[in-house]
């Protein structure tokens, strides 16, 4: 990846708001960091550090920059690219956990009603079921169904028939079946309008912005040293409350303040078919076990998932194993499964965060924890949350912004349970033909750019504007881009090319930002490649390495 | 393949003698070679085949561990090196003769080039991709005299982007140290209230007039002398050649075609061109009629049998001609267990990767295990069983079916098709190869 020429952090692709040139950057007295006044060192005085930008880090920005604290975060990538924008994209009802897991489910029983009014541009609502296969044992239904009442998760039984005729790819063998109100919740939307909300209340959002380290004094964190890593540049944040909302990277921040934070990073992985194979969430209704839900998001279907424990949530390697056993678990809720295409897969880590060893990760409470690290290890001006899913990002937020709060002593209470995300505010779900509908009233009046994904020249141009983006892959998390069936074939290029006449990035840097792109890709599609689907990659060799030849472009 | 299948099928007399299965250029050069010379022919295809996702560049050898400068001395080296590849089947004279063939069945498009030199093209992206043969609408791309360039993109057009591709060419590495000047150049011509035409929309436009005299309009006073002007590649369908003529003498500069993204108009318009005249020669074209299965006894093809709507067809034949592609095209499968397979004959393969090997690299532009499977042949291009042995003796595999090459990489692709089809015909028409 080329990188683009850049004189201060605001002005940084990928950032969010105006240049920070004209706030309050000035060059850092401190004689102590002569060493490093060689290249440029800007400094920014905040409230609060946010580190982190998953749907976590998003809400704690914004719902810090509602209550009127000076916010920055930083995210050492681009947005919603750890677990965030790695997950299946369910958005919980609770049944879940109903039986195992109570407090996490009362928490989504919650979150999920406060979602489904602040984020309906985010949310489809496709509805729920749990569904007893000839696998699975029917009287865990009765379980379920205590549990869901026990929780509050609503719930009903629905009669098979009634199921089948809704979902009619599923196995006739279901023998019970129960409805809840999961959704689809599309997770960079999510994270990128509580980016764009937090801005509007004044946060800087600083992607592609790495914390090298945290500036201890006195037992008190003060601030953060940061790396632009777009242009090599050293940042000095000072703050007076640091917020690690790093998720299962979590440890390895509260490491930098000699903190010790536990997080077990639970690998799953997911694949994504072609095609609704299910318009509705399907849950296998058993205990939580490997691939035992489909959820249907956008044009795609996503199974998931696995938990399996690793060392490093940087290190996700899909094995064929876990995806035979995808597709074998697929096979059960829908028969046939194998011969769907699958497009891509990919592998997310769970930020679980255990107070003792433990050694299955998938026994580890799916709820959230606030550290308040001045109580438990002397630190001060240092707050970690960590655990939690998406479907909690807000509550998360809420609680980690309380500690801040009462560590500065003041009372401000949250309002992000009220206040719908940019977007939301007319109250109306997303659906799935909102796209195809949109483009309908003067078919080929517009330039498509992604067939797949029906993405308008308009469209990109003005995510180009909004986002600064110096990756194909940083535009296709912003609308959805080379994520259909072709993945990518045709759209790269053209977007490399409009990439390039936007004068965002110089010659070497889209070509990098295509070949870049094509083996990012390559990581995702190799793993699950056969049927037509290979047949679909054999065609787009054709085009990248035959017709346009880009192994060969001018070094 | 079922029995049931076979017995509806209506089973005549052998109205062939030799049927084609595939439509793409390796399918159409055997069908239309022997059709010529007074065979009875018949191609049954699925659907249009890989002419219309490739550009009309005659590719033999472009690269091997670096880029060909003349086919014709790589050729012996490159086929003792890779000994199972299509090119060490056929020999130098024979792909010449395909050559001089294929540019003589389409003399209207006006081929240039050959085998000894290797022209450099512009891609759509400006790589520079060494070619054998290129039609008349791009005999002035050719990048090695160095020279100043104009590419012109059109509005409307979201498959070229000529300021990357101007930009990209610009930095070519030349022969002899030659450099090229790039520059892109943007117009707007009027496209009524369709905004998204695509690459045929605005080939037909290029047919009209009105629309050509827009073009020319806006373009004219923008050109400095000297300049090469390159277009993409949708400069008319039929009357391409009449088109290119006008541009070059209304704006006084050489104007040239770059091959975009598939829908491929050049690829089109050889189709046109190939299937026109196979008709005229009596030949038969069946598309939309898939092989569902064949009948073979003691080593021998009887026949093949069609899917289509109502009822399956048996097409009886002295020789058949196996044409179908890779995996781009059908031709070849990966199933969900990772088994490869043959499509048409279930063939015995070559090249396939063993249960422990991996079929991909982890790596996208590595060299892929699996890119080289596919159908060995004999030098009649007749299937092998091993070594030499013809699994039926009268059934020939030609283009991307075959085994060894991996043509998107080597810049291979239409030449591995023109000669293999032309060798599949001559063998079946008895000539000594």
């Amino acid at each position: 990846m080329g990188t683009v020429p850049l004189t201060a952090v605001g002005n940084a692709p990928g950032c969010w708001d105006r240049p920070l040139r004209d706030q309050s950057l000035r060059a850092s007295p401190c004689a102590q960091h002569a060493a490093i006044l060689a290249r440029r060192v800007a400094t920014l005085e905040t409230d609060v550090l946010v580190v982190g930008g998953g749907s976590t880090g998003a809400g704690v920005a914004r719902d810090a920059a509602m209550r009127g604290f000076a916010t920055v975060l930083v995210e050492r990538g681009d947005l919603a690219t750890g677990t965030t924008g790695r997950f299946h994209g369910l958005l919980h009802s609770g049944g879940r956990y109903a039986v195992k897991d109570p407090v996490a489910a009362r928490e989504c029983v919650v979150e999920n009603a406060v979602l489904r009014r602040i984020a309906t541009d985010c949310i489809e609502d496709t509805g729920g079921l749990f569904v007893s296969t000839p696998w699975d044992d029917p009287e865990f239904g009765d379980s379920f169904l205590e549990g869901c009442g026990a929780t509050g998760v609503p719930v009903a039984e629905v009669s098979v028939a009634e199921v089948l005729r809704r979902e009619p790819r599923l196995d006739p063998g279901i023998t019970r079946a129960f409805e809840v109100p999961d959704a689809a919740i599309d997770p960079w939307k999510l994270v990128s309008t509580n980016a764009r909300s937090a801005a509007e209340h004044g946060a800087r959002i600083l992607p592609y912005h790495r914390v090298d380290g945290l500036e201890v004094r006195s037992d008190k964190v003060v601030g953060a040293r940061v790396v632009n890593e777009q242009t090599g540049d050293d940042v000095r944040i000072r703050s007076r409350i640091v917020v690690n909302a790093a998720g299962a990277w979590a440890g390895q921040i509260a490491e930098l303040a000699g903190c010790g934070v536990t997080v077990l990073p639970g690998k799953g992985i997911m694949i994504a078919m072609n095609h609704r194979l299910v318009n509705t969430v399907v849950n296998r209704c058993k205990p939580p076990s490997d691939g035992d839900i489909i959820v249907p998001i956008r044009t795609v279907s996503v199974i998931g998932t696995t938990d399996v424990r690793v060392a490093d949530p940087d290190e996700l390697e899909v094995t064929d194993g876990e995806v035979e056993e995808m597709l074998d678990e697929g096979e059960k809720l829908i028969p046939g499964f194998r011969q769907a295409r699958a497009l891509r897969v990919w592998a997310g880590a769970r930020p679980l965060f255990a107070s003792d060893e433990v050694t299955d990760t998938r026994d580890v409470s799916r709820t959230h924890a606030v550290l308040d690290h001045a109580a438990r290890d002397g630190v001060g001006g240092f707050v970690s949350i960590t655990g939690g899913k998406t479907t909690t990002y807000r509550l998360m937020a809420e609680h980690a912004v309380d500690a801040v709060c009462a560590k500065l002593g003041v009372n401000r209470p949250t309002a992000t349970h009220e206040e719908p995300l940019p977007g939301s505010e007319n109250g109306h779900f997303y659906t799935l033909g909102s796209r195809l509908r949109a483009r309908e009233p003067v078919p080929g009046s517009e330039e498509i750019i992604c067939e797949c994904e029906l993405i308008t020249r308009e469209r990109l141009v003005q995510a180009m504007a909004q986002r600064r983006p110096t990756s194909i892959d940083d535009i296709r998390r912003a609308v959805r881009l080379g994520m259909g069936p072709c993945q990518g074939g045709f759209c790269i290029y053209r977007t490399a090319g409009i990439l390039h006449g936007f004068e965002r990035l110089d010659q070497e840097a889209a070509n990098s930002a295509l070949l870049d792109f094509l083996q990012e890709r390559w990581k995702g599609v190799q793993p699950i490649l056969h049927g037509d689907q290979f047949r679909q990659a054999r065609l787009d060799d054709w085009i990248f390495q035959g017709l346009l030849d880009v192994q060969h472009l001018p070094e | 393949m079922t029995e049931a299948r076979w017995s509806v099928a209506r089973v005549g007399p052998a109205a062939y003698d030799t049927v084609v299965i595939g439509a793409g250029l390796a399918g159409l050069t055997a069908a239309l070679r022997l059709a010529e010379a007074g065979q009875r022919v018949a191609v049954l295809a699925k659907g249009v085949g890989a002419t219309h996702l490739s550009p009309a560049t005659i590719d033999v050898l472009g690269y091997d561990d670096g880029a060909i400068a003349s086919p014709a001395e790589a050729l012996p080296g490159f086929a003792a090196a890779h000994h199972g590849h299509p090119y060490s089947r056929v020999s130098v004279d024979l792909l010449r003769a395909s050559l001089a063939w294929f540019q003589d069945c389409l003399e209207g498009h006006g081929y240039r080039g050959g085998l000894d030199e290797n022209l450099l093209v512009p891609t759509a992206i400006g790589a520079a991709k060494p070619t054998a043969l290129v039609p008349g609408t791009m005999a002035a791309a050719d990048l090695r005299g160095g020279g100043r360039f104009v590419f012109v993109g059109l509005r409307g057009l979201k498959d070229f982007y000529p300021a990357l591709l101007a930009g990209n060419v610009a930095r070519a590495q030349l022969p002899g140290g030659r450099t090229v000047a790039g520059r892109a150049i943007e117009l707007a011509p009027p496209l009524g209230i369709q905004r998204d035409p695509g690459p045929l929309g605005f080939a037909r436009r290029f047919e009209d007039a009105g629309f050509r005299a827009a073009v020319v309009a806006e373009l004219r006073s923008r050109l400095v002398p000297g300049e090469v002007v390159g277009f993409p590649a949708v400069l008319g369908v039929g009357g391409v050649r009449e088109v290119q003529q006008e541009l070059e003498e209304r704006l006084g500069h050489p104007v040239f075609e770059v091959p975009a993204l598939p829908p491929s108009v050049q690829g089109l318009r050889v189709f046109e061109t190939m299937t026109g005249a196979l008709r005229r020669a009596g030949g038969r074209l069946v598309v939309g009629s898939t092989v569902g299965a064949v009948r073979t006894s003691n080593g021998h093809v009887d026949a093949a049998i069609t899917e289509t709507a109502g009822r399956p067809i048996a097409y009886r034949a002295g020789s058949f001609v196996l044409a179908t592609g890779g995996f781009a095209s059908g031709g070849l499968e990966l199933d969900a267990s990772g088994r490869i397979r043959e499509t048409v004959f279930d063939l015995p393969l070559s090249g396939v990767p063993g249960p422990n090997e991996p079929r991909l690299a982890r790596e996208y532009f590595d060299d892929h295990p699996i890119s080289r499977a596919g159908v060995a042949v004999d030098e009649k291009m007749r299937p092998v069983n091993g070594e030499t042995e013809p699994v039926y003796e009268n059934l020939h595999a030609v283009g991307a079916t075959l085994a060894g090459a991996v043509p998107w990489r080597e810049a291979s692709g239409n030449g591995i098709s023109l000669a293999s089809g032309y060798a599949a015909a001559e063998a079946i028409l008895g000539v000594p190869s």
